[in-house]
């Protein structure tokens, strides 16, 4: 995988030896694979994420990972441990059979908002909701990038897609879901946090929040979920700077970023 | 064996050989149990739901996992997600439910993950109604989901039956890395009937070590469970092996029982409930002189089409022997008979090939046939001539 470098500004070197592995060593857990998300993409980075924290609590041979249906439906081609697949949206109900069969395991979905927002909706409400033991990695790009750009449920108002050729109209197609919020008022809830991965600092923050669903998972807290706000240069009909740009100024104005729930 | 119920009273036996009232319902979740079933996923549907409390009692008991989830396409994706952790793993519904779980049962075919999916028939299309049915037949056998598989289907025909194909139905399942597909209807499913419990001896064992679950990389190499291949012609490869798969099955695993064949001019075909109905009928004819005989098929796929194909008349001199076609021998009628408006008679007519006639007589939205009825059919088509 040709990796999407995100060097961090050299004037926050202490910030980055707390995180463990320097940046440019490949995490045990990434293959070494082509990448087939487009540039600018923000899958790539996500998925290193999810690597590094996993190789720095050591459970890479414990992990069980449900991948989607969207762009990383082959994100099993990128790491190094079990996966299996998941019809779409049904990804937190495979992963609620895997753990309560082997919860011993750490098991994680991926999820897109297509995934998690629109078709799996039920799936992912009352997997939460039971409290499942199980750790959510849901990236948000608010557009359905493996079909061809048409709208998704997170889609912000006026936001040209395929299927919104004229901007999402809020009366037509209805309002941009929070997930989180939605989730947070749910009991079985216990850390649920929204990133971004727009900007080094942001992927460090990102990477924090990834490590710390991971955390819960490990102590047996229950549910945890981070949202990570994505670029889509592609189906945004922008260039890369300009779709992280975008997710400053627009996209976290409306998902704002920060821990929505954590006890 | 304790925690066994009839319509939630607890009977405590001890002694393991023994006759025990139970639903068929309740028996196909015992079998399950005898199988070394460790996960149950399911959604309450009419007539079924005593097999859902069933499990959920047995497996509270046996510190096994019993989920009632949010939906039945939840249930079947349960059942996906244990059944990759290397679980013995079963969901059960009944008709319109059966319908939902067909993405996830078309995702366990592509994946080759093996579970045992129950389907108590009720009266359809729609909603229809809480009555039995056998309308599922085309579902369950010629696919349901989308792409090219097939699932093992078996046509209990009893309690008994449902202990006994339920717990083998886990075993296949495995053998052949398969959903296997138990399909009863409302009538099997809410009867009861003293069910004959098995020695531990002659119970199969818990399911062998799989080399291709997920439990973590450790000390091995990652595993990935996937049913899509986008390189240029594994699809094509997976789509031959699965095939491959689907014919060694249809020549170990096709299961018929015949009644009265061998001297037979009319031949019934029934299966599951009917079958037992046509029987009744098929010894009524006998007592007023009309050979009337009963092919049940135990296996719905692979369809039992030689048991069929060799009852037939043979049209002419058999290959080599150079002798006179005997018409005397095999059947000259066949009468089909379900609680459908003609779903298996369409595999008997294959089968058949045209060398005799195929009548067919259903009963549809819940309508049983009674034995009377079926004598009925049976005369008409034995005509005057037929009885001695």
């Amino acid at each position: 995988m040709k990796k999407i470098k995100k060097t961090p500004k050299s004037s926050k070197p202490a910030v980055l030896q707390d995180m463990g592995s320097a940046p440019s060593a490949r995490p045990l857990s990434l293959r070494e694979a082509e990448n087939h998300y487009c540039a600018g993409c923000g899958h790539g980075i996500v998925h290193r994420l999810v690597c590094e924290v996993i190789d720095e609590f050591n459970i890479r041979e414990k992990v069980i990972a449900v991948a989607p249906v969207g762009c990383a439906v082959i994100a099993y081609d990128y790491w190094d441990f079990d996966v299996t697949e998941a019809a779409h949206g049904r990804t937190p109900a495979v992963a609620t059979g895997i753990k309560r069969v082997r919860p011993g395991n750490i098991v994680f979905t991926y999820q897109g908002d297509g995934d998690l927002a629109a078709i799996g909706t039920a799936e992912i409400i009352h997997a939460a909701n039971r409290g499942e033991n199980i750790t959510v990695i849901f990236v948000n790009n608010g557009v359905y990038g493996m079909t061809g750009g048409q709208m998704a449920p997170t889609t912000l108002a006026g936001q040209k897609t395929s299927t919104t050729e004229h901007g999402r109209s809020l009366r037509r197609e209805g309002y941009p879901i929070k997930m989180l919020e939605m989730l947070a008022v749910l009991p079985g809830t216990r850390y649920l946090e929204r990133v971004s991965v727009h900007s080094a600092h942001e992927v460090l923050r990102a990477k924090r929040a990834i490590k710390k669903a991971f955390q819960m998972q490990i102590e047996n807290k229950g549910f945890s979920m981070v949202e990570v706000l994505s670029m889509c240069p592609t189906y945004w009909g922008m260039s890369p700077v300009k779709a992280a740009d975008r997710i400053k100024s627009e996209v976290s104005t409306f998902y704002p970023l920060g821990v929505i729930k954590s006890c | 064996m304790p925690g066994l119920c009839n319509n939630g009273i607890q009977i405590k036996v001890t002694i393991m050989k023994s006759k025990i009232l139970m639903c068929g319902n309740e028996a196909c979740g015992e079998g399950a149990m005898l199988a070394g079933c460790t996960f149950y996923a399911g959604y309450p549907i009419t007539p079924q739901n005593e097999l859902t409390a069933y499990m959920a009692r047995r497996l509270y008991d046996t510190g096994g996992v019993f989920i009632q989830a949010e939906s039945e396409l939840a249930a079947i994706n349960m059942v996906f997600g244990a059944s990759c952790a290397g679980a013995r793993a079963m969901t059960s519904s009944s008709s319109p439910g059966i319908s939902l779980k067909q993405e996830g049962i078309s995702y366990l075919a592509g994946c080759e993950l093996p579970c045992v999916i129950v389907n108590m028939q009720r009266g359809g299309p729609g909603l229809g109604n809480i009555a039995p049915s056998q309308g599922d037949y085309f579902q369950a056998v010629k696919g349901g989901g989308h792409g090219d598989y097939r699932l093992l289907v078996f046509a209990p025909a009893s309690a008994q039956e449902f202990l006994e194909y339920t717990a083998l139905a886990f075993d296949l399942a495995d053998k052949y890395r398969n959903p296997v597909m138990i399909l009863g209807d409302g009538l099997l499913g809410q009867m009861m009937e003293p069910v004959h419990m098995p020695s531990p001896k002659d119970q199969g064992g818990a399911a062998a070590e799989k080399p291709w679950t997920l439990t973590g990389c450790k000390g091995r190499k990652p595993r990935i469970i996937r049913s899509l291949l986008l390189p240029d012609g594994a699809l094509e490869a997976h789509n031959k092996k699965l095939q491959e798969k689907f014919k060694l099955m249809t020549e170990l695993e096709t299961r018929s029982e015949t009644f009265y064949t061998k001297d037979s001019n009319i031949v019934l075909v029934a299966y599951g409930s009917v079958a037992r109905i046509a029987k009744a009928a098929v010894e009524m004819a006998r007592e007023k002189g009309i050979k009337a005989g009963l092919i049940r098929p135990i296996t719905l796929w692979p369809f039992p089409s030689k048991v069929i194909e060799n009852t037939c008349v043979t049209a002419g001199p058999s290959a080599g022997s150079g002798s006179a076609p005997d018409n005397n021998r095999g059947a000259k009628k066949f009468l089909v008979v379900e609680m459908s408006a003609g779903q298996m008679v369409e595999d008997v007519r294959l089968a058949v090939n045209g060398r005799v006639p195929v009548e067919f007589y259903g009963r549809m939205g819940g309508g049983i046939p009674s034995e009377e009825e079926i004598l009925k059919e049976i005369e008409l088509l034995a005509g005057p001539d037929e009885k001695d």
